[in-house]
């Protein structure tokens, strides 16, 4: 079952439980089946996942709407913030090499709960490109926005996730199966 | 480019892209930016501490027996047959294709019928494109996707962007150092731009694949200022256009007819 694993972690990071992702990855995966023949050509795990994507959205915005109405509502707020965020950064002691070193050893925990504490539009845009290596293009048509917008919600997310790994982590309920989580990343220090 | 204009770019250049243009602009600028290129390695630190940590979540057992079972419910036949699932795609993607190499070929047939009788005097028509190319190519940042004197940089570049290789040398002994190569899109073909000086003048070089044409003599034209001279050889088309007055040109013209032959063409 090709692409299972895929649309499984998207579906997964975009709701952020288990049982959910396992759900809506099984009801997206049952759509693509059957509306195969809306099927374009082109690369089918971008196809599944601009269906997955959809099947989540949905899913959102039926049992999280506040969630995802925050989410849009930053993201329209994020220029002028991120210039901010971009002047704060010109001064250097905000860059200084042990928070990248901070960053370097944080262990899976860390990096899965900062990605977490995102909110979902650049959780996503980060999670298409850092966990599945997908192009700025793929990126833009699974989501339906513009290349330069992915390039901006990466860029921002990035931004958000650093500033949560240097900080301690969040007091958030983590909602992860850790027996899962552990076979997953296999051997830690 | 100033820092502003490059912090909108650079999450694009960290993961490769952006295009050679602002590719080679940002990179200009990260030389003289202390707190840009901080932003680079942080982008890149980063990126390393999520690739090393694998953070994908694998689906579970219970997911796939689930989706299998399902998928063998709704499509019995297929399900039985042999391993290959249906997110292979195996028989509908083939007749997709088929239906878009028939719509392309069809597509094809209807271009080459309505633009054949256009391209007769080939020069003439394109000579326009060349001398707006090569204009634009003089706004600042935009003469070079490979920056170099050397041919044997340059020619190489050129390898699986072109599906032929364009000769390349530099007359820096005759008065006409080579300083880049890049790629173009040009009369309705990809080409080769090679970029050469001549004092303060730029001259820029197209060459197209011509497969299956003949030979062609030179052919002079002038356009807003612009000297070009076009001419066929080895079924390549060649291209020069300058601002040089036209003995120059037609001596660099005479330089790149003497020395082609001795490169060969793939055909």
């Amino acid at each position: 079952m090709p692409h299972l694993d895929a649309a499984y972690n998207l579906a997964r990071w975009l709701v952020r439980n288990p049982q959910d992702a396992e759900d809506l990855a099984q009801e997206a995966m049952l759509r693509a089946v059957r509306f195969f023949s809306g099927f374009r050509g082109g690369d089918p795990r971008s196809w599944l996942l601009t269906i997955v994507r959809h099947t989540c959205y949905s899913w959102l915005t039926r049992n999280r709407a506040a969630e995802l109405a925050e989410a849009f509502d930053e993201e329209a707020h994020s220029a002028t913030t991120s210039e901010a965020s971009v002047n704060a950064a010109g001064s250097s002691q905000y860059y200084s090499s042990p928070e990248a070193q901070v960053i370097a050893q944080s262990e899976a925990g860390r990096l899965r709960r900062g990605l977490d504490s995102l909110p979902v539009v650049f959780r996503e845009a980060v999670v298409l490109r850092e966990l599945e290596g997908m192009s700025y293009k793929e990126i833009a048509e699974i989501s339906g926005v513009s290349i330069g917008t992915v390039m901006s919600r990466i860029a921002r997310g990035r931004e958000r996730l650093r500033e949560a790994l240097g900080a301690p982590p969040p007091p958030l309920v983590v909602t992860e199966a850790p027996a899962k989580a552990a076979a997953n990343k296999g051997p830690m220090p | 480019m100033t820092c502003e204009e490059s912090r909108r770019f650079l999450t694009g250049y960290v993961d490769g892209e952006l295009d050679l243009v602002h590719s080679l602009e940002i990179e200009d600028h990260l030389r003289g930016c202390a707190p840009c290129t901080d932003m680079v390695k942080r982008d890149r630190t980063l990126h390393s501490a999520m690739s090393l940590n694998n953070l994908k979540f694998a689906a579970p057992e219970s997911l796939r027996r689930n989706v299998e079972a399902a998928v063998a419910n709704a499509f019995p036949e297929e399900a039985r047959s042999t391993k290959p699932t249906v997110m292979e795609f195996p028989r509908r993607e083939r007749s997709w294709q088929w239906a878009f190499a028939a719509a392309a070929m069809f597509l094809f047939a209807v271009l080459a019928w309505k633009l054949v009788p256009q391209r007769q005097p080939v020069f003439d028509s394109a000579s326009d494109e060349f001398v707006s190319n090569h204009i634009r190519s003089l706004l600042p940042g935009h003469l070079a996707d490979v920056e170099s004197t050397d041919q044997h940089t340059v020619k190489p570049w050129f390898n699986g962007k072109l599906d032929f290789s364009p000769p390349v040398q530099n007359f820096e002994a005759q008065g006409f150092p080579l300083i880049a190569g890049r790629l173009e899109y040009v009369d309705h073909k990809p080409a080769a731009a090679l970029v050469y000086q001549r004092r303060k003048h730029y001259i820029t070089e197209f060459v197209t694949n011509a497969r299956g044409e003949k030979d062609a003599a030179e052919t002079h034209s002038s356009q807003q200022g612009y000297n070009v001279i076009a001419w066929t050889r080895d079924s390549l088309h060649f291209w020069v256009v300058s601002d040089v007055n036209l003995t120059d040109l037609e001596d660099f013209a005479h330089l790149l007819r003497n020395e082609a032959p001795s490169q060969p063409s793939k055909q």
